[in-house]
């Protein structure tokens, strides 16, 4: 196995651990509660024993585990370690905690080295390893905000994010029901359904074609998002205004998108519905619109992000008191950013559900196109 | 040469032909100036014939299939399809064309690949699966229904788009080098395929090549072309009976008949430069 040899990550880590024991203690004297000298030989040790036992020669699966367990059992103790002695964190607990990150990373690239056979567990790595990677992203960013004693107001730790989801679940549920299942889903299959319907139409009326399509072309690269201010004027402070911006924002990419879709079939393709006398719309459906689905699910993915976008800086304009546009707007207001914070972070995951969604029913519908079986054309 | 008696589409003078070119010419307008693709082809193709075209590249012969089936417009003379216009004989699905390329519709399978003609055609679904069962049968592909193109060679890929053209069941078949891209071995094989095929079925074919001895084993009849612009400069038709093994090739009639189409290919270059 050529996993487990000497890196440069496991080797940078024990000259981390080193300098760390050289210049304990880990937190400074103001700390209410001080490390133990056995809860700093514990990290060190967490750290310094996998990083040795990652060097001798045993299979990448065995070192992996054991540099795992390494680097998040000692990234938890510092974690638990600083908490009620926030700003109080002196060098080495960046360093251990530089050399916990590096174990991790070795981690990872060992995983990534491994080819395993069976397809379970191939699946398995594939979700692991980004898994590891994001985890890493909260760990570093709840353990220097705390560590350093980062003001609450520039950036608070995940861990109060999630603590101000968990007792305001009620309002971010409002706020979901009012964005995302209001102005959201209505603005995106109003504005993809029109934008579908009026490319067909352009395809059979040639002067639409040749009008609508170069100013599509560029409204599809302006910032619509200008126009909200006077949605609201022309419709009002509820989601219908809201849902309005969403609409434009994702008419002109689906325009745009599938009439150059509808041109994607080939001349011998259509040729071959001609000589079997074909109607225009036989054709659509059996030739042109298939051939057409990767670009349209390449509209339909764009827009799902810009109609989040949209919908939640519409609401940056004027709103009922209810809507993540508006929360953030107002919360920011009152210095309350971990409940902005939230906001964000239930923007992200519903913004990724809604995208993934998209991509998995594209992943069944062009099963056969080249870039989604990985063949060649 | 053999022949049925024409029913239906025929309102033709003369009862057998299927294909009637009388001066027939087509003239490209392109951005260098115009390109004389086509010029006073004057050809009968009767029916239960198999005529190939054989000529250098660029000398017309996909245009004239072209023409043909409805898919360019002549620009001087006359042409007729079982004695109607192009258009109404594309209109009637009186021919299937089989191209250069497979050009099988990738998200579909073999068997609704085949299919699709049916489909448009608007044929039953009980209809249209002893068609598809029928016609893979014939050009060796069962087993392979439920294939996607991709999975399958390209020997194969383009048997399924005859066997696309043979479910149409259409009495002409337009076929511009169907194997052009494949290998020896395989060309063989689909060639005799192929013949025993038109025995079975009594279709007429007109079939584009540039092989000598391709055009040579499976014609009645071999137009020899000759570019710029490009026309007839020969017509050989073929001594060789209908039962064709694949070692007639070395035989000496064969022979004599591919060194006929080889003289005729070089009287026509001689008219270049
Ligand atoms: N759509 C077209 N527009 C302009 N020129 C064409 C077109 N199709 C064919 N040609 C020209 O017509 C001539 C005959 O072409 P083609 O029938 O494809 O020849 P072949 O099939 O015998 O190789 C060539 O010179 C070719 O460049
Ligand atoms: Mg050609």
């Amino acid at each position: 196995m050529m996993n487990s040899k000497p890196s440069w990550q496991a080797g940078l880590a024990l000259v981390l651990c080193a300098v760390a024991m050289a210049t304990v203690p880990i937190l400074t004297a103001e700390a209410t509660a001080p490390m133990s000298s056995g809860m700093t030989s514990l990290v060190v040790g967490l750290i310094a024993l996998p990083a040795v036992a990652s060097f001798a020669m045993f299979s990448g699966l065995a070192s992996a585990a054991v540099l795992f367990v390494g680097a998040h059992g000692a990234a938890w103790l510092l974690i638990s370690g600083i908490a009620g002695n926030e700003g109080t964190a002196r060098m080495p607990y960046f360093l251990l905690l530089a050399a916990a990150w590096l174990l991790a990373w070795r981690c990872v690239a060992v995983l990534s080295a491994i080819r395993p056979v069976s397809t379970q567990v191939r699946t398995l790595l594939r979700l692991l390893i980004p898994a590891i990677f994001g985890a890493w992203i909260l760990i570093i960013w709840e353990a220097v905000t705390r560590g350093a004693g980062v003001p609450f107001i520039l950036l608070p730790p995940p861990s109060a994010i999630a603590a101000r989801i968990g007792n305001s679940l009620p309002i971010l549920l409002a706020d979901v029901r009012q964005t995302i299942f209001k102005a959201v889903l209505f603005g995106y299959i109003v504005g993809c359904a029109s934008g579908f319907a009026v490319a067909i139409l352009a395809d059979r009326v040639p002067f639409l074609r040749k009008g609508l399509l170069p100013i599509g072309n560029m409204v599809s690269a302006l910032p619509i998002i200008g126009v909200a201010p006077i949605m609201v004027i022309w419709f009002g402070f509820e989601w219908q205004s809201k849902a309005a911006v969403v609409i434009i924002m994702t008419f002109f990419p689906m325009l745009v998108n599938t009439v150059a879709g509808l041109a994607a079939s080939g001349h011998m393709e259509r040729d071959l519905m001609r000589t079997y006398a074909s109607n225009y719309w036989q054709t659509l459906f059996k030739l042109r619109l298939p051939a057409a689905a990767p670009f349209i699910f390449n509209a339909l993915k764009i827009n799902s992000t810009l109609a989040l976008i949209g919908a939640i800086v519409a609401e940056f304009f004027g709103t009922p008191i209810v809507g993540m546009g508006f929360r953030i707007s107002t919360e920011i207001g009152r210095m309350n950013v971990d409940m902005v914070w939230a906001e964000i972070a239930v923007a992200a995951l519903a913004g990724s559900v809604f995208y993934g969604v998209v991509a998995l029913i594209e992943r069944a519908t062009t099963f056969w196109h080249p870039s989604v079986r990985g063949g060649r054309a | 040469m053999l022949m049925t008696v024409n029913q239906a589409t025929a309102t033709s003078v003369d009862q057998n032909a299927v294909v009637e070119a009388r001066k027939l010419g087509l003239t490209f307008q392109t951005n260098d100036g115009p390109v004389r693709a086509l010029a006073d082809v004057d050809l009968t193709i009767n029916k239960g014939e198999f005529v190939s075209f054989i000529g250098p590249s660029g000398c017309g012969k996909t245009t004239f299939l072209r023409v043909i089936a409805d898919l360019e417009q002549p620009t001087e003379g006359k042409i007729s399809i079982n004695g109607m216009t192009p258009e109404q004989a594309r209109e009637a699905r009186a021919y299937g064309y089989v191209f250069q390329a497979a050009a099988l519709f990738p998200w579909r399978t073999i068997e609704s690949n085949v299919g699709l003609p049916l489909e448009i055609i608007g044929l039953s679904k009980a209809e249209q699966q002893e068609r598809i069962k029928r016609t893979m049968d014939l050009v060796n592909l069962s087993g392979f229904e439920k294939k996607y193109p991709w999975q399958l060679s390209g020997g194969m890929q383009q048997r399924a788009s005859i066997a696309r053209a043979l479910a149409f069941d259409a009495d002409l078949l337009l076929m511009d080098e169907p194997f052009g891209a494949l290998d020896e071995i395989v060309r063989d094989h689909l060639n005799e395929q192929l013949l025993r095929l038109w025995r079975q079925t009594n279709k007429t074919i007109c079939f584009v090549t540039h092989s000598i001895p391709e055009a040579v084993y499976l014609s009645t009849r071999i137009v020899v072309m000759s570019p710029r612009p490009g026309r007839v400069t020969d017509v050989i038709e073929s001594t060789l009976p209908t039962e064709r093994p694949l070692d007639i090739r070395e035989s000496p009639e064969f022979l004599a008949i591919a060194a006929r189409v080889r003289d005729g290919l070089r009287a026509g270059h001689s008219y270049e430069d």
